[in-house]
């Protein structure tokens, strides 16, 4: 009854796939994300550096790719991936959507957690003479940090979700696993086993998170 | 040092355009403590933001050491900026960073050595008298002592003027006080000339020197404190003044008033010297008249002494008219008051 024909070391290496998979795709979705959320909220109106060309250009950009459900943004994009990674299948392949799927994310929440600021640091900082850099560097960022610590635990788990569809273009991972030994084959065990790893997981992340952000803030 | 030159400000809400500022103009010299007062809404806040240019003028200029905010580039407003420190009604701390770090930023945003961002921490800290307070974070503190954290803050870079946006309203009566206090000291150790905008005229008469009332959008009145405070012109001031100065006469003594001809009531009001001479005593030795004094007050106003006397005068007409000629010539301010008239509403 609890017979399976995947083994340990298979599962050990999907583990590592998808861990693999978030690491870098949160890494450069970051990299990409952090600047288009502190983008949108300098350049909003009222912003401190308020230009409605960039901000109308860029918002609507970010809902387009936002609206997209990842499986067909994976698609849609195989010659993007191509030109980037010159390859359409494996862990690499699977990476470059990711990326491209969790940057205007990251850059939403982002948004949201920079304008949490209370707007009275940013005139202390402005009657300051900081240069918009300094205003972004000194005071923003730094009040932000503990709400972008947890922005960024919601990042991630949203990345682990859309790994389990990096199958489709043969990116493995726990979630590719899952589908093709245990939906296509019937096999219980190989789903039991997958969500269990996937719980502690998302568990794990989020409660790293939030015991960070809580640090941050304890002062 | 600061001269605002008919500016007016309006603002544009959803296509609604308001008239925040309609026509200000004022001056304050090297070393005042100057203060605005005026109800929410009159335009304090946005008048107190243009001089540091938070809010730029619809029409009108700014003239800060005699320069032109408005001719200013980018850059030239951002290093102006740093020669005037301003404090919150909120405080405006970053709750993320320690005392210490806070008080520091305008000299990290200067660039300024760690050695002597270390030095002139430590020395402001132990002006505002928070040197035990170095590594505590902003919400381990007081509401005076977060205010402190904000002034230190705001003399880092050695600046000087000093805005103050409300400093006092969120405190308690005693940490008022003791704020204020710590205010004199930065306009006479530092030689920092201080703006205030408050609605408490109690803070007008602790420390200011001159004074700006405001109303929608306008200065009704404007002078030293003490001729306000003396000669208030306009109601608005008036009910500001009494907030901190009696100057009515009680509602039981105006019940025993008995007034009928040849009898006057007027309210004499003593500003600076006069309050030293005996001209009451002179006024009666060389009139043929009665008085009956129905209310007197002192109030100490900039070291200098601030008197109302609600007298009673009987006696012939004549007599009468010479007596208050007397004390108009020896500069008394003197108001003819109907007794049955008296406002008490405003107290």
């Amino acid at each position: 009854m609890f017979s399976t024909t995947v083994t340990g070391e298979q599962f050990l290496t999907a583990f590592i796939e998808t861990i693999q998979m978030v690491g870098i795709s949160l890494f450069f979705g970051s990299l990409l994300g952090v600047p288009i959320g502190i983008l949108l909220v300098i350049t909003r109106p009222g912003g401190i550096l308020e230009n409605k060309a960039a901000y109308t250009l860029l918002n609507p950009v970010i809902n387009i790719v936002r609206s997209l459900p990842f499986i067909i943004l994976l698609v849609a994009i195989i010659p993007l991936t191509r030109a980037i990674v010159s390859t359409s299948i494996g862990t690499a392949a699977a990476i470059v959507p990711l990326i491209i799927y969790i940057a205007p994310y990251i850059g939403r929440l982002v948004e949201n957690s920079l304008l949490e600021v209370n707007p009275g640091i940013l005139e202390a900082a402005e009657s300051m003479g900081s240069t918009p850099f300094q205003v972004i560097w000194h005071f923003l960022l730094p009040e932000a940090f503990a709400s972008l610590i947890l922005s960024l635990t919601t990042a991630t788990i949203g990345l682990i979700g859309a790994t389990a569809m990096a199958g489709t273009v043969g990116g493995g991972g726990v979630g590719d696993l899952a589908i093709v030994y245990g939906y296509q084959r019937f096999d219980t065990v190989v789903v039991v086993a997958t969500v269990i790893i996937l719980i502690i997981l998302v568990q794990g992340i989020q409660s790293l998170g939030n015991t960070l952000a809580r640090k941050i803030r304890r002062h | 040092m600061i001269e605002i030159r008919n500016v007016h400000k309006t603002f544009t809400r959803k296509g609604i355009a308001i008239e925040a500022l309609k026509g200000i103009s004022l001056k304050v010299e090297k070393g005042d403590i100057f203060g605005v007062i005026g109800y929410s809404g009159a335009g304090k806040s946005t008048l107190i933001r243009l001089v540091n240019y938070l809010e730029r003028p619809t029409e009108g200029q700014v003239l800060v050491d005699g320069h032109d905010l408005g001719a200013y580039s980018v850059k030239e407003l951002r290093a102006a900026k740093k020669n005037i420190g301003m404090i919150f009604q909120h405080f405006n701390l970053l709750e993320s960073k320690k005392v210490f770090d806070n008080v520091a930023i305008p000299l990290v945003l200067l660039k300024k050595s760690k050695e002597e961002i270390r030095k002139r921490v430590t020395e402001l800290l132990e002006f505002v008298g928070l040197s035990d307070k170095a590594g505590s974070y902003p919400n381990e503190l007081s509401g005076g002592q977060k205010q402190r954290v904000g002034i230190a803050r705001a003399l880092a870079s050695n600046p000087s003027i000093l805005l103050c946006d409300e400093a006092t309203s969120a405190l308690d009566p005693q940490t008022t006080r003791s704020i204020l206090q710590l205010l004199k000291r930065v306009n006479a150790e530092y030689n920092i000339t201080v703006m205030i905008i408050t609605h408490e005229m109690s803070v007008i008469q602790e420390i200011c020197n001159k004074v700006a009332v405001m109303e929608e959008g306008r200065i009704i009145e404007q002078g030293s404190v003490l001729d306000v405070f003396g000669h208030p012109q306009h109601l608005t001031t008036q009910n500001f003044v009494k907030t901190v100065i009696q100057n009515t006469i009680t509602p039981s003594v105006q019940k025993t008033i008995k007034t009928g001809t040849g009898s006057r009531i007027c309210k004499l009001n003593f500003v600076g010297a006069t309050t030293t001479e005996p001209l009451l005593y002179e006024m009666i030795r060389a009139n043929e008249v009665k008085v009956n004094i129905l209310f007197a007050n002192t109030t100490e106003i900039q070291e200098k002494t601030l008197g109302t006397v609600i007298i009673q005068l009987d006696g012939e007409g004549a007599e009468m008219n010479k007596a208050v000629s007397f004390l108009k010539s020896n500069g008394v301010d003197v108001e003819e008051v109907d007794p049955h008239v008296l406002d008490y509403s405003n107290r």
